[in-house]
């Protein structure tokens, strides 16, 4: 029953007997189930708070969606909130349903659940080691979230409510309290929170790197990791070298705020004829700090995304991944690029024109690695023997997706354009479909993946494919014609934009795009129940129901602490399906050589 | 019955261009697309963003078609024998990567001449207008009979901002208190107010007519309803109607027909 840092062969000697000690109940269960240090309890503590925290953000969204499409009317549930104003949602509180929605989904979903749920339950299986390199330090970074869900959970009964100065949290709406009701205690809660996010990431990222770089088995090198592990390992170094400027931002922020210094503000600022402050700052120092993070922030949820897809494509294609290493060069380009783009969110902010045109160039250029894993995705599918369960049909819709949210991306790029469609639904549209479209299809597909060998059963295929239909039809029904809205001119973030002669005829179809949201969103039960349901009474999975080469496949459904019950040496990379001259249709890493299959993967190359 | 559910699924996939296309096909139809524009600059932008639909139509096109047709054609309920074997191809990857990178460095050269136009080259000449966003209007102030703005005789006024056709026209931002965002959907005009910052906005309108002026950067609770209307007039009625304002602005007794409308509210 250790935490085991120690090489799997020592477990199981028969000559040792395991130390006689006193039964201490409630302390074992607290170290097994609730301080766990085992990487597989962590990563499944922050699947489950990450799923929890996306129902939230989602229900959100849909209070959003609503007042976007009956502006001021008489909203359902929410609305007994709303007395005083005949259940109307009152226009600061509409502020603070964006902001939050956003704040939730990025901080407490999906930046956790790629590299908190995923990366940690995989690294260790999947490099063939027995944990994290730093084990407490995993189960701190998982602990360390629980404050920032404090912070924001406990930031919408605040005087005032919960942050609303956008997700963005420019100054100085958000820096000076006489701006805006939520600009007191809200905004200060959300700054809080997300240091302690902050922290539990950077937690995390260095020992992701560690384990990667200093864990792996015998012969696993790192040409035959897979594209799951690549993702991961490179979303950790963009985590590590751009969080720290985000902290940093937050601290001036919260410094102006609440000791009165001017880094954001400038002289003379008066608000709501209050003379604001000391000043001699600048509003635009925060979005460029603000940024430099948050645009790397975008591939970190989205890297470890494609890294899964690749995975999943193969193992359901029966097919060698196309082009393994121009995908890891794409995936560290993407990351490398990612770093020198982050003035493309503030091309209309009134910084130095001439950044319009390097910005414009370099984001550009991001768009070529992302083209060639699309190629190399679809490469990946010619030739192949396609099996369609739900984590397959998932798999695919991130491609078709990401297709679509990744050439929108270059209508922003644009700068002259950029003119007309910044702070415009398109978007809204565009990052909608690469997060949600791309990356929460690649969740899902991750999850109907790797469930069994998460909890020794497979997931109920039908009621999945349920799920996924809908999802699909509903999410497109919702977002695609944000970009149509966004060619008018839609602005983002208005609680009512049809008192404009631009924009007057567009209700219609805002109320159709949230009828699709209301539907997307409660077909999600389907979900939760098979998920529910299938971990205690869903069909007993073996080791590898999937067939699938990666080290994972070897150990018990769920492994057990230790993960391995013998030590994985690795011989292959992660991609030999369909090996000509073998007769099992695939080769798992672990396979001990084969002539035949040697011969052909060198005569493939 | 393996056969049907492929299908099934192919066409989904397949529904995504079809579905796509026809979206931006018919949006037009519904008046649900560009709006009107009347700038000089307006066309250069319109026909980049054309430009860039057509490119990336044609890539979308293109690629959801070929993952329909493998998601068809590679249903392992219609493939004999195992899957082919093959790790990736040199010459593919050079080609599809040198050929979307010029394509990308074409564009970004391109475009580079319309983003200097708006947003680089300034005209040299004294600003029309100084526009001071504010929670929650847009204050406007017109240099006066002087002809230089910031001295005692300017006209102040708020939402109702004036401008000459076919003159080159400068406004001087400002912001108060908060980032707001000055947006002319139908002059395709779009900068950001910044508190602490004067920054410059240029345009020449080319037809006469009334339009929005909308926020568009999240200013506050008000954010949605900081309204103002841009009139384009003819220099004649633009000399008329500042004549008539600065007129109404000096006067020491309300005029008559001010009476009447505030005894009317």
């Amino acid at each position: 029953m250790s935490t085991a840092t120690t090489s799997s062969l020592s477990h199981g000697t028969a000559t040792s007997l395991p130390p006689a000690r006193k039964p201490r109940p409630v302390a074992e269960f607290l170290s097994t189930y609730v301080f766990s240090k085992d990487h597989k309890v962590i990563g499944l503590q922050f699947l489950f708070s990450t799923l929890l925290w996306f129902l939230i953000g989602g229900l959100l969204a849909l209070a959003v969606r609503w007042q976007v499409a009956w502006p001021w009317s008489d909203v359902p549930v929410l609305g007994k909130l709303f007395a005083q104003q005949g259940g109307q949602m009152a226009p600061e509180f509409y502020t603070m349903l964006f902001t939050m929605h956003a704040s939730v989904m990025i901080f407490l979903v999906i930046i956790p659940i790629l590299a908190g749920a995923f990366g940690n339950f995989l690294i260790p299986l999947m490099i063939g080691a027995d944990d994290m390199a730093f084990p407490t330090l995993n189960m701190l970074s998982y602990w360390f979230m629980w404050p920032a869900f404090a912070c924001f959970g406990a930031s919408f009964f605040v005087e005032g409510g919960a942050a609303s100065g956008g997700w963005t949290s420019y100054p100085t709406l958000s820096t000076n309290p006489a701006s805006s009701p939520s600009s007191g205690m809200g905004q200060t809660l959300w700054l809080l929170g997300l240091t302690f996010v902050g922290v539990s990431s950077m937690l995390g990222s260095v020992n992701y790197m560690t384990t990667i770089i200093l864990m792996r088995a015998p012969g696993m090198t790192m040409f035959r990791l897979p594209m799951t592990i690549w993702g991961m390992f490179i979303t950790a170094i963009l985590q590590a070298f751009a969080l720290p400027v985000l902290t940093a931002a937050g601290f001036m922020q919260l410094a102006d705020r609440m000791f009165g210094t001017g880094f954001f503000s400038p002289e003379g600022n008066v608000v709501n004829n209050a003379i604001a402050g000391a000043g001699g700052g600048q509003p635009l120092l925060w979005q460029h700090l603000f940024w430099f993070y948050s645009h790397p922030a975008v591939y970190i949820m989205i890297l470890p995304a494609m890294g899964m897809v690749s995975d999943i494509l193969t193992v359901f294609a029966r097919k060698p991944l196309f082009g393994y290493r121009p995908m890891v060069y794409s995936v560290a380009g993407i990351a490398g690029l990612g770093f020198i783009v982050w003035g493309h969110h503030m091309f209309m902010s009134g910084m130095n024109p001439a950044l319009g045109i390097t910005f414009m160039v370099s984001t550009m250029m991001i768009a070529l690695p992302s083209a060639v894993k699309t190629f190399n995705w679809l490469g990946t599918l010619w030739g192949g023997k396609i099996e369609f369960t739900t984590s397959m049909l998932f798999a695919l819709s991130f491609v078709s997706m990401f297709i679509i949210g990744g050439l929108s991306g270059i209508f922003m790029a644009a700068t002259p354009v950029d003119i007309f469609i910044h702070d415009t639904y398109f978007i809204v549209a565009h990052f909608h479909y690469v997060l949600f479209a791309g990356t929460a299809m690649g969740v899902w597909a991750a999850i109907y993946f790797w469930f069994p060998k998460m909890f020794g059963r497979t997931m109920n295929e039908f009621w999945g494919k349920a799920h996924f239909f809908l999802t699909f039809i509903f999410l497109n029904g919702t977002f695609f014609t944000m970009h149509i809205l966004g060619a008018v001119g839609f602005p983002r973030r208005l609680a009512d934009a049809y008192h404009y002669e631009t924009f007057h005829h567009l209700q219609p179809l805002n109320a159709f795009m949230t009828w699709c949201a209301i539907g997307m969103v409660s077909c999600q039960i389907i979900f939760a129940i098979n998920f529910f349901w299938s971990m205690f009474f869903g069909p007993v999975a073996g080791r590898n129901p999937w067939n699938a080469n990666t080290l994972e496949w070897t150990a018990p459904s769920p492994p057990g602490h230790g993960n391995f019950d013998f030590q994985p040496v690795v011989y292959r990379g992660p991609y030999e399906y369909s090996v000509p001259g073998v007769e099992k249709d695939h080769l798992m890493q672990t396979d001990p050589p084969n002539a035949a299959a040697a011969a052909a993967a060198a005569a493939s190359h | 019955m393996s056969r049907l559910s492929g299908i099934f699924w192919s066409l989904l996939f397949l529904a995504v261009p079809v579905l796509g296309v026809a979206t931006f096909a018919v949006a037009p139809a519904y008046d649900i697309w560009l709006p009107k524009d009347v700038s000089e600059h307006g066309p250069a932008i319109d026909g980049l963003f054309m430009f860039i639909l057509v490119l990336t139509g044609v890539v979308f096109i293109v690629t959801e078609m070929l993952l329909f047709w493998f998601i068809w054609k590679y249903d392992a309920s219609q493939v004999k024998g195992p899957a082919t074997y093959i790790h990736g191809s040199h010459v593919l990857e050079v080609v599809w990567t040198i050929i979307p990178a010029a394509t990308l460095l074409f564009l970004a050269i391109y475009q580079m001449n319309t983003w200097a136009d708006v947003k680089m080259r300034r005209p040299a000449m004294a600003p029309t207008v100084e526009v001071v966003a504010r929670q929650f209007e847009w204050r406007l102030r017109y240099p006066g009979r002087d002809g230089v703005l910031g001295t005692r005789d300017d006209l102040f006024l708020t939402n109702d901002l004036h401008v000459p056709v076919d003159e080159d026209v400068l406004i001087q931002l400002k912001s108060m208190d908060v980032l707001h965002s000055f947006f002319l959907p139908n002059l395709r005009i779009k900068q950001d107010a910044v508190p602490g910052m004067k920054i410059p906005v240029w345009f020449k309108a080319k037809e006469t007519g009334q339009f929005d002026i909308v926020c568009a950067e999240l200013c506050g609770w008000g954010h949605y309803k900081m309204k103002g209307r841009i009139t384009v007039e003819s220099r004649a009625d633009f000399d008329r109607w500042l004549e008539e304002t600065y007129a109404r602005q000096e006067a020491t007794q309300p005029a008559p027909e001010d009476v009447a409308a505030s005894a009317a509210e």
